[in-house]
């Protein structure tokens, strides 16, 4: 597996929620997605970008292009230093919020993608990991 | 402060979405519908999202509460124009959208707008015959 293409972006506020919609939107574009692709990714970047806003505390986000023996990929990985999650089964349920949203975040982000993986340890943060091959 | 521009024609409102919003415009832009369906004694609230590349939970849930809000008011609220790719993901991600009328165009938006109003006698000549 090769890397193609590798950047670290902070994800602190609101803004940066649009801003890596766009980079995401912009790298898929560069590596040939099409349109539904794009469209599906950029969906679960903007609800796990602003899982890490809101619930998090701010984070960052690595976006990389990579080449599995020429099968492209793009891998998001979502990183935070915020209270963690108790109960990420929970978490992944359609419906479970513990804010004001309609709680579709995570587990509407794990249907738009390939491969999705969470880790998160309790008063350390929660890092989520997604992969869409072309 | 930033605004989306909200366009009075007739009775109703047009709303056209034309950025990528963030998530403060959004709920500015809730706030500016719910003020001038009151100012403008607005029947019906038409909004375009044909230049939107996503529709995520956040803005679905918009959506919900601006269709909510302004039937309180006394107006309905369509969606129209949303891509197929956004339509494709949307269904994916599990947003319903079950209390907002949705049309294909402005068009059939503004014939939906006349139905729903005028209590399902539609007027405005652009249905398909």
């Amino acid at each position: 597996m090769i890397l193609l293409k590798s950047d670290i972006r902070a994800v602190t506020n609101s803004d940066d929620i649009t801003l890596v919609r766009q980079e995401v939107r912009k790298r898929m574009q560069e590596a040939g997605f099409s349109l539904v692709d794009v469209t599906k990714m950029v969906t679960a970047a903007s609800e796990l970008a602003r899982n890490v806003v809101v619930h998090g505390g701010g984070g960052k986000v690595t976006i990389n292009v990579i080449d599995n023996d020429g099968h492209i990929g793009i891998q998001l990985i979502f990183e935070d230093e915020g209270p963690g999650i108790p109960d990420i089964e929970k978490a992944l349920q359609d419906g479970f919020t513990t804010g004001d949203g309609l709680g579709l975040g995570l587990g509407g982000a794990k249907r738009l993608v390939h491969e999705f993986s969470i880790h998160s340890e309790v008063g350390k943060g929660t890092r989520v990991e997604i992969l869409r091959w072309r | 402060m930033e605004h989306i521009p909200i366009l009075k024609v007739g009775n109703f409102l047009l709303v056209t979405i034309q950025v990528d919003m963030h998530d403060r415009l959004v709920m500015q832009l809730q706030d500016d519908i719910c003020q001038r369906v009151i100012k403008d004694k607005a029947k019906g609230v038409l909004i375009d999202i044909s230049s939107l590349e996503v529709v995520d939970s956040f803005i679905g849930r918009m959506l919900g509460t601006i269709a909510t809000m302004t039937k309180t008011l006394g107006a309905e609220t369509v969606v129209v124009g949303m891509r197929p790719a956004v339509a494709i993901t949307i269904v994916e991600l599990g947003l319903k959208l079950e209390n907002v009328h949705t049309a294909l165009n402005v068009d059939k938006g503004i014939a939906l707008l006349q139905s729903l109003v005028n209590g399902g006698e539609v007027l405005y000549d652009s249905f398909e015959k």
